[in-house]
């Protein structure tokens, strides 16, 4: 065929509708905050609303432009992603999040860290898990101790260091 | 006194041995990120702004001014050897660098790039030195309708002038502004989009957001992507040194490569990697030898090393003089200065000259320690090329954790991180840029208290904003940044603006 450059066909792009959803929904939040702020302008008769409020109406403003572009199929091809590894990692950090007062830091960190290698191809946990909480211990004996940054200490922490 | 009597005070400072051990760590540092791909100078200094925080002011400072030279020298070591480039500053190294590893000439592919480096990194720092006084004469007449009138500009320039999509650059710009309305206001004490969340009123972590949007954001779209490209090292065959030819060919690229990029750097542009391009193509017009450049000219590699070196130095005579971050390296630089309570700008040469002329010639230092770790030792940086990425990443993530943990160990602060991490990864996969997000919310509450006061000067009269022809040239310039680039992408001229597109660093 002549003239046939095998574009695929521009299509509506639903991912880039929804982000222009959640822009609209972040303007709007700010507008709404704004609304409730006592405006004391003062001379300037600029309060603490005013930016708030041109911010929200700006992103609203790009909501409406995202989401043109996106009814053209403007937004650039994205490059294909694996959930899987991605999911490895956002699971490592929540764990880390919900165990690091309970077990303390080397623990916690150390199933991130088993986590984040698995994700990247080194799936056997029963050997990445120690080796994390051995490295993650290490990191938190040279930077609790020496640099004196407060890193919640957990069982392991206060059975090497009883002084913690 | 002279700016050189000033320098020659800084160098006295800067000689203690503490802070060259500051020094020292810093290069090291930068180096080892700069090699490493993934991360790069802005994350490093994130990183160690909480670790750093019971240290020493000075010597914190100077450490992370040796990561910023640091990054730049390490970049091309992966550019050339892996043909990945370890941060943004040095893609256009990996062009002719990584042909010339290929045929062997490794060796002085890298000495090219350090050298230039060197001697680029030392013009550009005395540059810095004999400028930085000049402008804060000028910036002394500065008032609040200028500042905002310079911030306005970084805005434009940083979200919207280069990348190839301003609507993406301007959407990342505003949600870091929107970010940056979250917590008490400054001048009227009102909370403002804090829910009733205690957390939330003393605004968001600037170091928190740098390292997610970064560290976690480059980890998992990292992770996520399907195709895994093996990367291969390839190893340096032969001498490193130069002959006499490369010498040569090498000078003239270094020194124009230190005056392109220079004032590029010190431009409210965004970044070292648009010198780099300038310089390429300035080389590839002026060079003798036009059939070898794709094939591994040693000109394509000198020019645009220095151009980054140079940049690197002319990033930071806004940020010293001004207080105004061109990049995002630049961007967390001010978050480690007001993090010791230090603001910088024209005051701070009149309230700490000590700290500023000490910061100003430790760069000497450091640029020196760098031409040592980068030539003679050269093998090491190689070695840390062969880490395997699964080690590699979960330690980037450990310590991402850990400088956030050190800083406020709370769940709600890791959920953030966590937050911010997946905004970053989004953002990534649908091609919006990073530094314009970062920018927003360190720069958005100065521009807006900046707008205020100039406001409340002028009793609420927004014309005053114009009337200071400073003032008035620098928005005009931001309005031509904003709207020439948007009639050159709809007239489908935008391939040069997205190659320009600036990254992280």
């Amino acid at each position: 065929m002549s003239g046939n450059r095998h574009e695929p066909p521009r299509r509506r792009d639903t991912a880039a509708l929804i982000i222009a959803a959640g822009l609209v929904a972040v303007g709007g939040v700010m507008l709404w905050d704004s609304a409730r702020l006592a405006d004391l302008g003062g001379y300037s008769g600029v309060g603490p609303a005013s930016v708030p409020r041109v911010v929200g109406f700006a992103l609203i403003g790009l909501a409406a432009w995202t989401a043109i572009e996106a009814l053209r199929g403007d937004f650039p091809q994205r490059p294909p992603q694996n959930a899987v590894p991605v999911l490895w990692i956002v699971a490592g950090l929540a764990a880390q999040l919900m165990l690091l007062h309970v077990a303390g830091f080397s623990i916690a960190t150390g199933i991130l860290f088993a986590f984040t290698a698995r994700a990247f191809g080194k799936r056997n946990l029963a050997m990445t898990i120690p080796i994390g909480i051995v490295f993650a211990f290490v990191v938190w004996a040279i930077f609790s101790q020496l640099l004196m940054l407060h890193l919640p200490a957990g069982p392991l922490e206060h059975l090497v260091f009883p002084r913690g | 006194m002279s700016a050189f009597e000033f320098l020659m005070q800084g160098l006295g400072t800067a000689a203690d041995p503490m802070m060259l051990l500051y020094a020292l760590i810093g290069v090291t540092l930068g180096t080892a990120v700069g090699v490493l791909p993934g991360i790069g100078p802005a994350l490093t200094v994130a990183l160690l702004l909480p670790v750093t925080y019971r240290l020493d002011p000075a010597g914190s400072l100077i450490m992370f001014a040796g990561i910023y030279y640091g990054g730049m020298y390490g970049g091309s070591t992966t550019s050339i050897l892996l043909n990945t480039p370890g941060e943004s500053a040095s893609i256009i190294t990996a062009l002719e660098g990584n042909k010339m590893a290929r045929k062997g000439r490794g060796g002085p592919a890298l000495a090219t790039a350090a050298i230039g480096s060197f001697i680029a990194g030392l013009i550009a720092t005395l540059l810095l030195a004999f400028l930085a006084p000049w402008i804060v004469k000028v910036a002394l007449v500065f008032g609040p309708r200028e500042y905002f009138a310079l911030m306005v500009l970084a805005f434009v320039t940083v979200s919207a002038a280069f990348g190839d999509s301003a609507l993406r650059g301007l959407t990342s710009l505003f949600l870091g502004l929107a970010l940056a309305c979250i917590g008490i206001d400054q001048l009227t004490g009102q909370a403002r989009l804090s829910f009733g969340v205690p957390e939330l009123l003393d605004g968001i972590e600037v170091t928190t957001m740098a390292v997610a949007m970064f560290a976690l954001g480059e980890a998992l779209f990292i992770a996520g992507q399907r195709l895994q490209v093996e990367d291969e090292v390839t190893a340096v065959k032969g001498s490193i040194w130069m002959s006499r030819r490369d010498w040569a060919r090498s000078w003239k690229p270094w020194l124009r490569g230190t005056f392109i990029g220079f004032p590029i750097g010190a431009m409210p542009a965004g970044g070292a990697e648009i010198g780099t391009f300038l310089s390429y193509a300035t080389e590839k017009k002026l060079t003798k030898h036009p059939e070898e450049f794709g094939n591994g000219a040693i000109e394509g590699v000198a020019g645009p090393e220095a151009a980054n070196n140079a940049s690197a130095a002319g990033t930071l005579v806004p940020l010293l003089t001004l207080g105004l971050p061109t990049s995002a390296t630049a961007a967390i630089m001010l978050a480690g200065f007001q993090q010791f309570g230090l603001q910088p700008g024209p005051l701070l040469f009149a309230t700490n000259p000590t700290l500023v002329w000490g910061l100003i010639a430790s760069l000497l230092i450091a640029n020196a320690m760098l031409l040592v770790l980068n030539l003679p030792l050269i093998g090491l940086w190689v070695k840390l090329l062969t880490v395997p990425k699964p080690w590699l990443y979960a330690g980037i993530l450990l310590f991402a954790t850990l400088g956030t943990i050190g800083a406020n160990p709370s769940a709600f602060e890791l959920g953030m991180l966590l937050g911010f991490g997946v905004l970053g990864y989004v953002m990534r996969l649908f091609g919006y840029p990073i530094a314009p997000i970062v920018v927003g919310l360190i720069l958005g509450p100065m521009a807006e208290q900046q707008l205020r006061r100039a406001l409340s000067i002028s009793q609420g009269d927004w014309t005053t904003l114009v009337q200071s022809p400073i003032a008035a040239v620098l928005l005009g310039i931001a309005a031509l940044a904003l709207i020439v680039p948007l009639i050159l992408r709809a007239r489908g001229k935008g391939e040069v603006l997205s190659q320009l597109a600036g990254e992280e660093d």
